[in-house]
């Protein structure tokens, strides 16, 4: 190894002004992570968000801790009732707690929601990749089976599947990743294409570098905006799909419910005018998959600066 | 009263915080046909002065202050309709890349006859007929053809050729032309300035050309306004300017010309530093900092512009060039390694290093679902070089000319159809993968678009670590120290590793670029038009730096560039290639000087000087047209279709590389411009 030139410029020299000037960027330097952070927090929309979906999480886990209604029991003494003294939002047409169900429900939406939507991710995005990168016949036959497989209604097979392989929460959780994961796949296939011919992956080549470090190391972490972004709304859309399948009759089988069953439940009474069991259930759900939608939009604009902003952005900031 | 009057014009960017004053009280006028140029480094503001005159700013753009006077009319003070009468109208405007400056979606007439029909009222037919017309006036071939193509059908000299019939369609008396040649070849760049000079003569237009390079400017403008940092410097007659700058800006820009500095003998003069912050900058000279000649005032105080009454020159500096002696030493590219003012040790000559044999690569075009092959893409066609270890060897040729191919296949990035590549001696393809791998080494590329090379998601350590990390060599503190080594030889603080690439500028990237190809301690570096994308005066930083570790390292460099003037700083021996082959080989000056090859001489003739003597009264006999292209190249010598000597035995037989003088020089032609030595022919029949 060549040892250092001695005639670097010393400070005071009057050489040295150049590398001084030579300073990239005027400020410390920053990691993406904290500049990322810096434009997320921009959103006001999205840090809301962002919020609404902590107290759900709060709400649902920590909840129970506080409050004790009982949701094992049907009280036939109870039906129906409006909120009052002891229950704050009513009960239900079996004597059950509203308020202690909606957290107990909350919970298995949130749980089947999150798994199913990251778990589609973590399929999307390693097959479009692998399809992405492999190119020619074998990217040709694996996208072809995707677009096979979207031709399948996906209410279809997610009634067939909870049909024919029980109602359990593994199975909403397989069933729903398993139809939700092709919008994500195209997309990273497409992002690998673009990505594998750029200089960068060129210059990992020609330094020897092989396949698994430029798909480990210049091309996974460049589609991970996609991949983030995408994985806020499938998450999004697994907690609608749920709701559906409840909504349809579908959903857990009792005592276990989430907020579609509820929602579902509440439905048959609309005449009535028992409000208490439809608005806190359909709130929850518009406003999760709502929150999650926004905080996407807002991913999107921190991984890709330079893209129009996303229409659900209100104001400028 | 001139055409066009600027007075005290301001422009402001607004950014999330505060503003950027692009234009910063910019004044100067244009005469009937007359042609005054704009020139400065990229971010002086000079593209932003013309969008400013014209009202078309970008999205956070204010609306400029002071005064644009076209015939007396004050524009800024006009409303958006009335604005929109002029433009096109009144001043038509060129923009720097005209492929996305017109719509792909319409045909190139349609684009014209729509102008004509707003501007004109004219109806469809007569719009038509007009923009054939116009067409034909900028010379383009076949127009009525060529009315029916779209934008992406064109080349990219026939692009800039629609763009300024579009803009000359209304008869204008003002054009704006915003680096009309930038992105356009050498020998098709003078086409199209001689185009706009002739225009203007003939409709008696007044022209407003931005440049950023002197050259350019040199042999087309009339006056010439020198920009920085969002102001004029210096305005001067073209003659007067050429024959002696007075602000030291304007001197630093001539001392940054590779040519100026070859012909000197001396070592390339880099201007030190960056321009300032534009959103904040000093209340004093703005080239202060950067300046052979500041004194305290000039860092205090702000120069006012003193005006030679007669001529109507300006220039604000309180010590213009010629009154004081320099105050600061003259800076040094940025590397340690040479001091400040001297040439680095030219370097001893080893071994053949790199020997290229018969090299050929051919891309097939397939067509329809089977991939049935209905032709081939002759890249490469037969080239054959070698290079010794110490080496440069410049690579000059146009865009399609298979340079670019030339170095992927001697990085390895593609595979040769035929022939052969030898790094050392040995055959790359003939080795097994593992000894190949170990062999990249050896050879590493720098590439044009630093920014697409380097991964944006990396800090630069872990981008000029990376060669280390896959080639396994020396251990983690090692690798860490080998890393700040390099760093500090390309002149970069080594705060500047926890950066990531965007936050460097062009010539910063391209040292972190230069840096990452040194690290595996190669021997051979193929740069691949390092410095086609960087302004003059960071253009000679990163040359100097480049040929400061070349004497260092005792390296040998492949420097491909379609520009002559860059390759002949560094170069030892010049190769010319045109549509894949080999057009003629020698001694840097020997090809410059005595080029042998016509398509050499179109090359060099095409080459700005900045002297306006020289470019005003220069006879070109350059090519004329474009390079064909290579999916069918044309029979016998490829340069034939271009080439004023050609006659018909071009056409039958393809020439050889033959020998042209004494020192190795070649060139493949069937009728030389040098001809040939009695000694040359004797050998050459037998």
């Amino acid at each position: 190894m060549r040892m250092l030139s001695p005639a670097f410029p010393e400070p005071g020299d009057p050489g040295s002004s150049a590398g001084a000037l030579l300073e990239p960027a005027p400020g410390p330097p920053r990691s993406l992570f904290r500049r990322g952070l810096a434009a997320f927090l921009e959103h006001k929309l999205a840090v809301a968000a962002v919020g609404v979906l902590a107290c759900y999480i709060v709400f649902c886990y920590l909840g129970p801790v506080f409050y004790h209604g009982d949701t094992s029991q049907v009280r036939m003494g109870e039906l129906t009732r409006p909120p009052g003294a002891g229950r704050p939002l009513g009960t239900d047409q079996q004597g059950v707690d509203e308020l202690g169900k909606l957290m107990r429900s909350g919970r298995v939406t949130l749980e089947v929601g999150v798994t199913s939507g990251l778990l589609a991710s973590v399929i999307g995005t390693l097959y479009g990749a692998v399809a992405g990168y492999a190119g020619g016949w074998v990217d040709a036959l694996m996208m072809r089976t995707v677009d096979a497989l979207m031709a399948i209604p996906i209410v279809f097979a997610l009634v067939y599947l909870a049909a024919t392989r029980g109602r359990t929460k593994t199975v909403f959780i397989l069933a729903i990743a398993l139809t939700s994961w092709f919008g994500l796949t195209r997309l990273t296939r497409g992002d690998t294409l673009a990505l594998k011919v750029r200089d960068y992956v060129a210059a990992c080549r020609m330094m020897g570098g092989r396949t698994p470090r430029i798909l480990t190391r210049h091309i996974l972490p460049n589609t991970a905006g996609t991949t983030i972004v995408n994985t806020s709304l499938t998450v999004a859309d697994s907690v609608f799909a749920l709701s559906v399948l409840s909504y349809l009759g579908l959903g857990l089988p009792a005592p276990d419910d989430d907020w579609g069953g509820m929602f579902a439940a509440g439905a048959g009474y609309l005449d009535q005018g028992y409000w208490w069991m439809i608005y806190p259930p359909g709130l929850s759900i518009v406003l999760v998959i709502v929150s999650c939608t926004l905080v996407g939009d807002a991913l999107r604009d921190v991984f890709e600066p330079r893209r129009p902003q996303g229409v659900t952005r209100l104001w400028p900031s | 009263m001139a055409l066009l009057e600027v007075r005290d014009l301001h422009t402001r960017i607004k950014l999330k915080r505060g503003a950027v004053r692009a234009v910063d009280g910019v004044s100067f006028s244009v005469e009937a046909g007359e042609t005054v140029g704009l020139v400065g480094e990229s971010g002086c503001g000079k593209t932003l002065t013309a969008l400013s005159i014209m009202r078309l700013l970008p999205a956070g753009g204010s609306s400029p202050r002071g005064s644009v006077l076209l015939d007396g009319r004050d524009l800024l003070r006009l409303d958006e309709d009335e604005m929109a009468g002029v433009r096109g109208n009144d001043i038509g405007m060129i923009f720097q890349d005209p492929m996305t400056a017109l719509n792909p979606t319409m045909t190139v007439g349609r684009q014209i006859s729509e102008a004509v029909r707003i501007h004109r009222g004219a109806g469809k037919r007569a719009a038509r007929e007009r923009a054939v017309e116009v067409l034909r006036q900028v010379g383009m071939p076949s127009p009525e053809q060529r009315a029916a193509d779209y934008p992406h059908q064109l080349s990219g000299g026939m692009r800039q050729r629609a763009m300024i019939a579009m803009a000359l369609a209304a008869e204008p008396r003002l054009l704006i032309a915003d680096e009309p040649t930038t992105a356009l070849d050498p020998t098709v760049r003078r086409q199209i300035l001689e185009l706009i000079d002739g225009l203007r003569e003939r409709l008696g237009m007044a022209v407003v050309l931005v440049a950023h390079d002197l050259g350019v400017i040199a042999g087309h403008a009339d006056r010439v306004n020198v920009m920085y940092a969002g102001r004029i410097v210096e305005s001067a007659r073209t003659a007067r300017l050429y024959a002696g700058p007075r602000h030291p800006y304007t001197e630093a820009l001539f001392d940054a010309l590779p040519d100026r500095a070859a012909e000197g003998g001396t070592r390339l003069y880099s201007i030190p530093g960056q321009p300032p912050d534009p959103a904040d900058p000093p209340a004093a000279c703005r080239f202060a900092a950067r300046c052979r000649y500041a004194q305290e005032d000039c860092r205090t105080q702000d120069p006012p512009y003193r005006t030679d009454e007669e001529t109507g020159d300006r220039y604000a500096c309180f010590h213009p060039v010629g009154t004081t002696q320099r105050t600061g030493a003259e800076p040094a590219a940025g590397t340690g390694i040479a001091a400040a003012g001297r040439e680095p040790a030219p370097v001893q000559l080893g071994d053949v290093l790199l020997e290229v044999t018969d090299l050929v690569k051919d891309y097939p075009v397939t067509k329809g679902l089977l991939r049935r092959r209905v032709g081939t893409v002759s890249a490469v066609a037969g080239v054959s070089f070698s290079l010794r270890a110490g080496e440069t060897l410049g690579l000059v040729g146009e865009t399609g000319c298979g340079k670019t191919t030339l170095a992927r296949l001697i990085v390895g990035l593609e595979a040769s159809t035929s022939g052969t590549i030898r790094v050392a001696g040995e055959d790359l393809a003939a080795l097994t993968p593992r000894a190949r791998r170990r062999r990249r080494r050896d050879v590493q590329l720098m590439f044009q678009d630093t920014h697409a090379a380097m991964d944006p998601r990396m800090r630069t350590r872990a981008v000029v670590r990376e060669p280390l990390d896959i080639q396994r060599i020396g251990d983690r503190a090692f690798r860490e120290a080998r890393i700040r080594e390099l760093f500090e030889q390309v002149g970069l603080p080594v705060s500047a590793l926890e950066r990531y690439p965007h936050e460097f500028s062009g010539g910063q990237r391209q040292r972190v670029g230069l840096a990452r190809a040194l690290a595996p301690a190669p021997r051979l570096i193929v740069a691949d038009e390092p410095v086609s994308a960087l302004d003059a005066s960071i253009q000679s930083q990163v040359l100097s730096v480049m040929k400061d570790v070349r004497s260092e390292f005792g390296l040998s460099y492949l420097f491909i560039s379609h520009d002559l003037s860059a390759v002949r700083h560094l170069a030892d021996r010049i190769a010319v290639m045109y549509l894949g082959k080999l057009v003629e080989l020698g001694p840097a000056e020997a090809v410059r000087a005595r080029p042998v090859h016509p398509y050499t001489r179109a090359l060099v003739d095409a080459v700005p000087v900045a002297d306006p003597a020289v470019e005003r009264g220069r006879i070109v006999t350059g090519a004329g047209g474009e390079p064909p292209s290579a999916l069918d190249p044309p029979s016998g010598c490829r340069f034939r279709t271009r080439c004023p000597a050609a006659r018909e035995i071009c056409a039958r037989q393809e020439p050889p590389l033959a020998r042209h003088g004494p020192d190795g020089h070649q060139a493949a032609c069937h009728f030389p411009l040098v001809p040939l030595s009695a000694e040359e022919v004797d050998t050459r029949r037998r």
